[in-house]
């Protein structure tokens, strides 16, 4: 644990922080709409949203790529507006694509970093000889970038980002894309550097790894948060509600049947996707024998039904209507 | 917060003043540019040399030994093999700034991302542009100088070589700088597919007009073509060698001083706008 991450102090704080992008001839888009958050020392943060909330957005204006068009951030005591170069000693990043270095080796590109960063050349060697056990890349040491599979070059930028020491490092959906062993593997990754105290912000539109992860999770659509809270509370928030999955024989009328079950009494929300329909509803026992017997009386053959605990997807349909993946 | 600066640990980085932070980011930058060269020095030799050996070849050898005029023969010929070097050596510095910044950076910018890395280093992103226009200058005086000897040694007639090193040491890292220079601004506007118009269009006219396989001054003979190639930078670096290097006439010094100074400075100004707006939104 290192000292500067103890206490609940914000290490990240942004202050009605926001992106608008104009484009010439095309709309107008509010990416991030007035954010206010404060990310404590030593936590892991999520952002969870679908594609186009708005979290890559917020991650690139703390990472002072992208120039907010008003409002203020903070990494530690530093503006990153106003002293880009001093918050970029502070952060490490690791973007949504790869930014692996792919004219140098596996070793080089974590040795190089470390130079970047004012690393001696011998404390960088070390650096990066750590680095590569820690993060189980030994023996790809001199590899080349392209020869990596996916998830090997994701360890490598976790491993890189992490290289100078950040205080604060930056996440940008770190599974996507990833097999699941990779991803499991790169939450082991995740969760080693947490236990050493390591302030993580991340983004996910996976709900299972912002569940899994975090300690407090910020759930994000157009540019706004809707709810803020470590993720048992936020699934508490929604306990009142059951969470029932329906399939249906034939899967080709799976979005007619949630159409059907839409308008049903007791129903708070419907979404249908991967062959299934899942339907909230409120804490009613009743409920659930009614909504078999109206989808029966409306025509649809149902094979399965099961009943679930509330989880962040069904805390996000709630907050907004709809499904994470839409 | 403030009170940070990490010393649990050997491995842990001090945090630096910014001033240092950057001075130690952009000699690093540097350093993985020259070590990325060592690397494909061999790739770097072969597209440094096979133009200016060809033009060298044909030009001041076989048209000489076969009697066939470019620069004639006798007198003539040794006049135009002397005038070709420092025109390839011009030609290598151009074209390597090209090779060395903008094809690298049109993919970086292109697909790879990779440049992003660098860019998050601890030190403005001006300067991480500066850098690429100085590690494309390194590039171009390395150029520069492998074609030195097929120019003196390949033409069958002799080279007449007439150093004047104070000029030397001046144009020749003003001439690279300015190589560099243009490669960063063309890598910053230029997409992937257009990597062949930016030889077809810019390139080859460049070298065909920029008085790289004649004096500047001989063109008299033709005066609107004389005036309109002084948009060409390379007409600068070239007669600039030839004032370094030998005893033709060339263009006055001042022009060719005030020439290569003014559009190093216009094309690393072009460059560094188009740096950052290539990454920043």
């Amino acid at each position: 644990m290192r000292f500067w991450d103890i206490g609940t102090h914000h290490v990240i704080r942004t202050a009605g922080l926001t992106k608008v992008y104009r484009s010439k001839g095309g709309p107008t888009i509010t990416a991030v709409d007035h954010l206010d958050l404060g990310v404590h020392g030593g936590e892991i943060f999520g952002l969870l949203g679908p594609n186009g909330a708005g979290k890559t957005t917020t991650v690139g204006m703390l990472t002072t790529r992208v120039l907010p068009t008003t409002g203020q951030a903070w990494v530690g005591d530093v503006d990153v507006v106003a002293d880009p170069v001093a918050a970029k000693q502070m952060i490490g990043v690791v973007p949504q694509e790869s930014t692996l270095d792919r004219a140098l080796s596996v070793w080089e590109n974590l040795y190089f970093h470390g130079r970047y960063f004012g690393m001696t050349a011998r404390s960088a060697k070390r650096a990066a000889d750590d680095a590569l056990e820690r993060f189980r890349l030994a023996d790809r040491a001199d590899a080349e970038i392209l020869e990596l599979s996916g998830g090997m070059a994701q360890r490598l930028m976790v491993a890189r980002a992490v290289l100078h020491q950040p205080r604060l490092l930056f996440l940008d959906e770190p599974t996507a894309g990833l097999d699941p062993q990779s991803r499991l593997a790169l939450w082991e990754v995740i969760n080693e550097l947490h236990a050493d105290g390591q302030t993580i912000l991340l983004t996910t539109h996976y709900m299972e790894e912002a569940d899994q992860l975090c300690d407090r999770v910020a759930i994000m659509d157009h540019g706004r948060i809707l709810a803020l809270d470590a993720p048992a509370a936020l699934k508490r928030t929604v306990a009142a509600d059951t969470e029932i999955r329906i399939t249906s024989p034939d899967s080709t009328r799976v979005p007619e049947l949630a159409v059907h079950l839409e308008g049903f009494e007791g129903v708070k929300a419907v979404s249908s996707s991967d062959g299934l329909v899942r339907v909230y509803l409120h804490a009613d026992h009743g409920g659930l024998a009614r909504l078999i017997a109206h989808a029966d009386a409306g025509g649809f053959d149902i094979s399965d039904v099961k009943i679930t605990e509330p989880t962040l997807e069904a805390v996000f349909i709630s907050l907004t209507g709809k499904d994470l993946r839409e | 917060m403030t009170t940070a600066t990490a010393s649990l640990d050997q491995a842990l980085v001090p945090v630096r003043s910014k001033r240092a932070a950057a001075t130690f980011a952009f000699r690093a930058l540097l350093v993985r540019d020259v070590m990325v060269l060592r690397k494909t020095f061999v790739a770097f030799l072969m597209r440094t040399v096979t133009q200016p050996l060809l033009i060298v070849f044909v030009f001041a050898y076989v048209f000489p030994e076969i009697g066939q005029g470019v620069g004639g023969s006798g007198e003539g010929a040794a006049l135009f093999s002397t005038s070709l070097m420092p025109g390839l050596i011009g030609v290598a510095v151009i074209f390597q700034g090209i090779q060395a910044v903008t094809i690298p950076l049109v993919a970086e910018f292109g697909y790879t991302r990779e440049i992003e890395d660098r860019v998050m280093a601890p030190l403005p992103i001006w300067a991480v542009a500066v850098g690429k226009m100085v590690s494309g200058a390194i590039q171009s005086a390395i150029a520069g100088l492998i074609v030195v000897p097929f120019a003196l040694w390949i033409p069958s007639t002799p080279v007449e070589v007439d150093v004047n090193w104070p000029v030397l040491v001046t144009v020749g890292p003003l001439a690279c700088l300015l190589a560099g220079a243009l490669g960063l601004a063309i890598g910053t506007r230029a997409e992937p597919g257009q990597i062949p118009l930016v030889f077809g269009i810019i390139l080859i006219p460049m070298t065909m007009l920029g008085a790289a396989y004649y004096p500047w001054e001989r063109l008299d003979a033709i005066p609107w073509l004389k005036w309109a190639v002084l948009v060409n930078p390379l007409i600068y670096i070239s007669e600039g060698f030839r004032m370094a290097l030998t005893g033709i006439p060339h263009m006055p010094a001042p022009a060719i001083y005030g020439a290569l100074v003014g559009f190093t400075v216009v094309l690393g100004w072009i460059a560094i706008i188009g740096f950052r707006r290539r990454v920043l939104t």
